[in-house]
């Protein structure tokens, strides 16, 4: 892992950030590396109620609202920047006014690497349509002062279509962290975490590698 | 929410009837049904903020129940339904979760757009 200026995390959901990313995102703020974490909508229009339900579709964005916040205390993240987006809707946006929203963050914070979702290859809409604005955003600058981008990618046909992926970080040394990022969203991911804290003591290789691995696709302008 | 209670929903459903109302009105399979299982068609759909008056509406079936408002010139309609809420601003929210607990439909009633 080199070292970074700044590192700016690019997501349209709250709980985006932890599964493939949060390891890493420790793994700088603990080296003292800021990084600011600007999440596009407030996931208003998840599916995940809590079982049984105790969220309602109006209640939702408060409470992930508040567990984004939890998330980013426990990743040490001191930049958190909730951009007003609505769920599902980020691909309806007008292109040129949303990647020159993410153009004036980036001039704002001159980040030396941005991560975000690689646009086609990050299954939901919002998540391609966040990368796709981050990408056109750094492709207008200038060759010489662009930042790193870093992808996240899981499609199904990704490594079909990109190759593997060229950056893969072993984070297990703020795994501790990056559970408690994951717990964080307890609407989201109370369902799956009881499970993957069992699995995770019984030392289940499939949920190891992915709590310890967290990969990445370098973009190529 | 709680589990339906039918005599309290037709109540509310009432309380709505004849007023100019606004409706949120959902259903989802979520974004990620076609991702984890290839052969599963993908399908949606939500308004928000659907400004109407309906004249009556009902609350019908053994649950999941069904949810239909007669309008003068059109319905509106949901099923699937199973939880439902008085919020504190005094909207009614009904929602139908899966067997998992997850959403699959919604709809809700208030006076002042969501």
């Amino acid at each position: 892992m080199e070292n970074e200026r700044h590192v700016l995390v690019v997501f349209p959901h709250p709980d985006d950030e932890a599964f493939g990313v949060s390891g890493t995102i420790a793994s700088y703020t603990k080296r003292g590396t800021p990084v600011t974490y600007a999440c596009l909508t407030l996931g208003e229009m998840g599916r995940n109620m809590g079982n049984p339900p105790f969220a309602t579709r109006e209640s939702l964005p408060h409470i992930r609202k508040k567990e984004l916040q939890d998330a980013a205390n426990v990743l040490g993240i001191t930049d958190l920047r909730m951009l007003g987006y609505r769920d599902k809707t980020v691909e309806f946006e007008d292109e040129t006014v949303l990647s020159a929203h993410m153009g004036a963050i980036i001039a704002e914070l001159n980040p030396s690497l941005i991560i975000t979702f690689y646009p086609g290859y990050a299954v939901h809409p919002d998540h391609d349509a966040t990368g796709a604005a981050v990408i056109r955003a750094v492709r207008e600058m200038p060759e010489a002062s662009r930042p790193k981008v870093h992808c996240v990618a899981f499609s199904n046909n990704c490594e079909e279509d990109i190759g593997q992926a060229d950056i893969v970080y072993n984070v297990s040394e703020v795994a501790d962290q990056k559970v408690a990022a994951i717990k964080a969203h307890v609407s989201q991911t109370q369902l799956m975490v009881t499970d993957m804290t069992e699995k995770l003591k019984n030392q289940d290789p499939e949920v190891m590698a992915r709590i310890h691995n967290e990969r990445f696709w370098t973009y190529h302008f | 929410m709680e589990p339906v209670i039918i005599d309290q929903v037709q109540k509310e459903i009432d309380r709505f009837a004849q007023r100019e109302v606004y409706i949120h009105l959902e259903t989802t399979n979520g974004a990620y049904a076609s991702h984890f299982d290839e052969s599963f068609f993908s399908s949606g759909a939500y308004i928000r903020n659907a400004h109407l008056q309906y004249e009556h509406g009902k609350i019908k079936g053994s649950g999941p129940f069904r949810i239909g408002l007669k309008m003068n010139f059109g319905w509106v309609y949901a099923e699937g339904i199973t939880h439902f809420e008085v919020d504190e601003k005094g909207r009614l929210l009904l929602a139908g979760h899966d067997y998992s607990g997850k959403l699959a439909v919604s709809l809700q009633i208030g006076e002042e757009p969501f």
